[in-house]
């Protein structure tokens, strides 16, 4: 009989050629630094274009040197044209939420980590994991190039609302061709995720390794896995909506497009399309796509902060609970993006109802994170910094959810910047901070080199007190009435709330800048900054077990370990400090184990 | 002449279980106890591909089912929903594709039986995956006539909405079908080189039967709505 010491479907040897182990490389740990790569390009580009918004936002006629590079029509003499800030805005919010949000905490950190905190080789499906990225890459190329292609980007907004997004040039620059290079990028990055879903799944159910039982994951695993169930029926769904939606483009289909749709005295060539279809479809899609960006950063975040507070959370079992309760909640939910859509009064009612519910296993996250941390001699690193300010920002941002999730209320809300700063703080600023916690905690075990603190911790408080100046201002901006999505605010009761907007960018060039802190630190700490040993954090989950820093081909060496504890045993007497390893064979006594 | 296979192909049998060794466990099912003896633990996890296949067919299944949600609320959204004959190929097309699910299973069985030493030798397996692999191919050349079938009655894609979701039903399922077709080639491939798993083929036979009842639901489908 042939060897089965290892998953065959794994096993494969480690690349010599420089394409093989760089480009086109099946190794998980490759994969996932160039999903994360992939996400700081994009993070770049998304930040420059939300400095261009900012910056018109501010000085409506203030001339942008180089503007016009980016536009054909959209930027006469560097000067923003109405038009070309809506591009700008869908381009931002498009690249930071699929590129950004979802690639860094869930397909780089965890393509890294995932198979490794199980104990596994590899994913089960390397080829694919490889798609997976080419797939995205290829995704974020054809986005990027509608800039340069015929009218420019599409101006529909990330959520593509029809029929604007369905009939075509006609709509407005960027509506034909560029709807369509955004639906074959979206449509892309669904099968990337796709085939990202299979191996987190696969890995998380099959590749454990002995001893490693579903409740010794670590939260981040099981974060991660939760999430790939989530991203396998919410991508599932989007995929026919972009198909459909470019159908209607280069097929003169009508899924979307109404009949009797007047345009420039020209009557459309569609009939009977249903608008509210879209929507539908999208947010099915869309909800599940908020806690795809936050359920990783709060499974990196609990993890981080288990380190360092050196006492495992005050239940384990009720945390992992509390997400995947928010991923079944998340598909009963979507319905409150669309209180203004027209939709039955009814319908607003049922989905209002689950989206309070789903507060409750938000907060008891918030409260196990504030119990746990409560009386814990935290230690106070960049890691665990961007954990507090995660939860920090979960909470600012989470509480005017309560607000929106009421259709009376959303009603006046809905069109205004009070969800502007919702869901910025919410899922962007917070997620964001996951990532931050995720690269100073991990960055040692995937480059052997630590990043400076002192920087780190320069770069969180500019970063937490920067995102605090930028978005708390929003929930006022809305209350007053701002509406979102105007380029300038030229009637008389939004005149006095200029000089907000003024004191906003200039709060978001310097948080902007702020990144290139972090920026110098990351690439500075990857060839400069101090040796890593393999468990700088003296932490016990399998990621610190692997023999060298960075972690070998086949991540374990020759054997693969063995799991005798739960992820967090801190606060014991081990024998090489207050804790033990998951692959130490001491017996520890503790009250989870006697559970 | 059909391809004899001359030695046991490497695969991952079910049952018994492995042997203990280095290999994942899917460790839910035997924890190692707080003692540390791992001798009692039992040492097994299912291959990835039989989880795997689940997962694709769950990925499968969650988009029909936004295309079908699109086919109800469209149809009642305005009144252009014209009637529209099914070309009499599809049913034709049915049986054929039936036809090519019982032989990948005919194949199945027979790789089953030479794997699990209930047979000495593999009766002519490679044969009946190839007759499931023609199967298959007339399959989608028959969806191809029923297309232009359509055509010729001056019915597009833009016709009506009808035609619309019959072209792009039928045409994402035909996409999935050869999807499947390569992972048939795939598994020819690697049983004449006697490197076959047999989760591998058990996962392309259930993602072929699961196209089978795909077809059937939407002819059904199409059938009623359009």
């Amino acid at each position: 009989m042939h060897d089965m010491s290892k998953h065959e479907a794994v096993a494969h040897h480690a690349p010599t050629s420089f394409i093989a182990k760089h480009i086109f490389s099946l190794d998980h740990k490759v994969i996932g630094k160039q999903y994360y790569g992939l996400a700081l390009l994009a993070a770049l580009v998304g930040m420059g274009l939300s400095w261009l918004m900012r910056l018109h936002l501010g000085w409506t006629s203030l001339a942008i040197p180089g503007l016009q590079l980016l536009t054909k029509n959209g930027a006469p003499g560097n000067v923003m044209t109405p038009e070309f800030y809506l591009q700008l805005m869908t381009m931002h919010a498009t690249i930071m939420v699929f590129f950004v949000l979802t690639t860094a905490p869930f397909a780089a950190f965890g393509n890294y980590f995932l198979p490794i905190q199980v104990g596994a080789e590899d994913m089960p499906f390397p080829h694919f994991n490889m798609m997976s990225f080419w797939v995205t890459f290829v995704a974020f190329l054809v986005l990027v190039s509608s800039f340069f292609v015929g009218q420019g980007p599409t101006l529909g907004g990330w959520t593509q609302y029809a029929p604007l997004s369905a009939i075509g040039e006609v709509g407005g620059p960027g509506e034909g061709t560029g709807v369509v290079l955004w639906a074959i990028s979206i449509g892309l990055f669904c099968v990337g995720q796709l085939l990202g879903a299979l191996n987190f799944i696969t890995t998380t159910l099959d590749m454990r390794t002995r001893g490693m039982s579903l409740w010794r994951l670590p939260l981040s695993a099981w974060a991660w896995f939760i999430t790939s169930c989530m991203g396998l029926t919410a991508f599932a769904v989007l995929m026919p909506a972009c198909i459909l939606l470019i159908l209607d483009h280069v097929a003169g289909t009508s899924f979307f497009v109404p009949g009797n749709i007047v345009i420039n005295d020209q009557m459309q060539p569609h009939s009977g399309g249903s608008t509210l279809l879209w929507q539908h479809l999208f947010w099915f899609f869309g909800h599940p796509e908020v806690y795809i960006a936050i359920v990783p950063g709060m499974g990196i975040v609990s993890h981080v902060l288990i380190t360092n507070m050196r006492k495992p959370m005050l239940s384990h079992r009720v945390l992992v609970y509390s997400m995947g309760a928010l991923a079944v909640l998340s598909y009963m939910v979507y319905g409150h993006h669309m209180f203004v859509s027209g939709m039955n009064p009814v319908s607003s009612l049922a989905f209002s109802f689950p989206t309070l519910v789903i507060t409750i296993p938000s907060t008891i996250l918030v409260l196990i994170w504030l119990g746990s941390l409560y009386g814990a001699k935290l230690r106070i690193n960049a890691a665990s910094l961007f954990g507090l300010g995660f939860i920090s920002m979960f909470i600012s941002g989470g509480v005017s959810g309560f607000f929106l999730a009421q259709p009376s209320t959303d009603i006046m809300l809905h069109a205004t910047y009070f969800v502007v700063g919702h869901f910025h703080m919410v899922m962007g600023v917070a997620a964001m901070f996951g990532i931050f916690a995720g690269t100073y905690f991990w960055f040692p075990k995937m480059f052997g080199r630590m990043m400076n603190e002192t920087l780190g911790k320069v770069h969180f408080w500019l970063s937490f007190v920067g995102a605090y100046a930028i978005f708390m201002p929003f929930h006022y901006l809305g209350l007053a009435g701002n509406v979102r999505r105007y380029q300038a605010f030229t009637p008389d009761y939004m005149q006095p709330l200029i000089p907000l907007h003024r004191f906003i960018t200039v709060s978001a060039l310097i948080t902007g800048a702020a990144q290139l802190v972090f920026l110098y630190n990351l690439i500075h700490s990857r060839f400069r900054g101090e040796p890593a040993t393999d468990n700088p954090w003296q932490a016990t989950s399998l990621e610190w077990s692997t023999p060298t820093t960075p972690p070998p081909h086949n991540n374990f060496g020759d054997k693969l370990p063995v799991v005798y504890h739960d992820p967090y045993q801190y606060g014991v007497e081990g024998s090489v400090g207050d804790y033990v390893m998951q692959t130490s064979p001491e017996k520890v006594k503790t009250a989870s184990d006697e559970a | 002449m059909a391809t004899t296979v001359h030695e046991p192909p490497k695969i991952d049998r079910r049952d018994p279980p492995r042997p203990t060794g280095n290999s994942g466990n899917g460790g839910g099912r035997g924890p190692v106890p707080a003692d540390g003896k791992l001798p009692g633990v039992k040492d097994y996890s299912p291959p990835p591909a039989s989880t795997g296949i689940w997962v694709v067919l769950a990925s499968i299944s969650m988009s029909f089912a936004a295309f079908t949600s699109a086919l109800i609320v469209r149809q009642g959204s305005a009144l252009d929903w014209r009637h529209l004959t099914l070309p009499r190929i599809l049913y034709l097309n049915t049986l054929v594709l039936f036809a090519s699910s019982f032989a990948l299973e005919v194949a199945r069985r027979r790789v089953d039986a030479f794997m699990s030493g209930r047979k000495d030798q593999a009766a002519r397996p490679t044969r009946w995956l190839y007759i499931a692999l023609f199967l298959g191919l007339l399959f989608v050349a028959g969806q191809y006539v029923a297309w232009m079938q359509l055509r010729s009655q001056g019915l597009f894609l833009a016709t009506n909405p009808n035609s619309s979701f019959f072209y792009v039903l039928t045409a994402v399922h035909a996409v999935h079908v050869l999807g499947g077709l390569g992972g048939l080639g795939r598994v020819i491939r690697r049983l004449n080189k006697s490197i076959l798993r047999k989760s591998t083929l058990d996962a392309t036979a259930f993602y072929w039967h699961f196209m089978d009842a795909l077809w059937v639901y939407l002819l059904l489908l199409l059938w009623m709505k359009l």
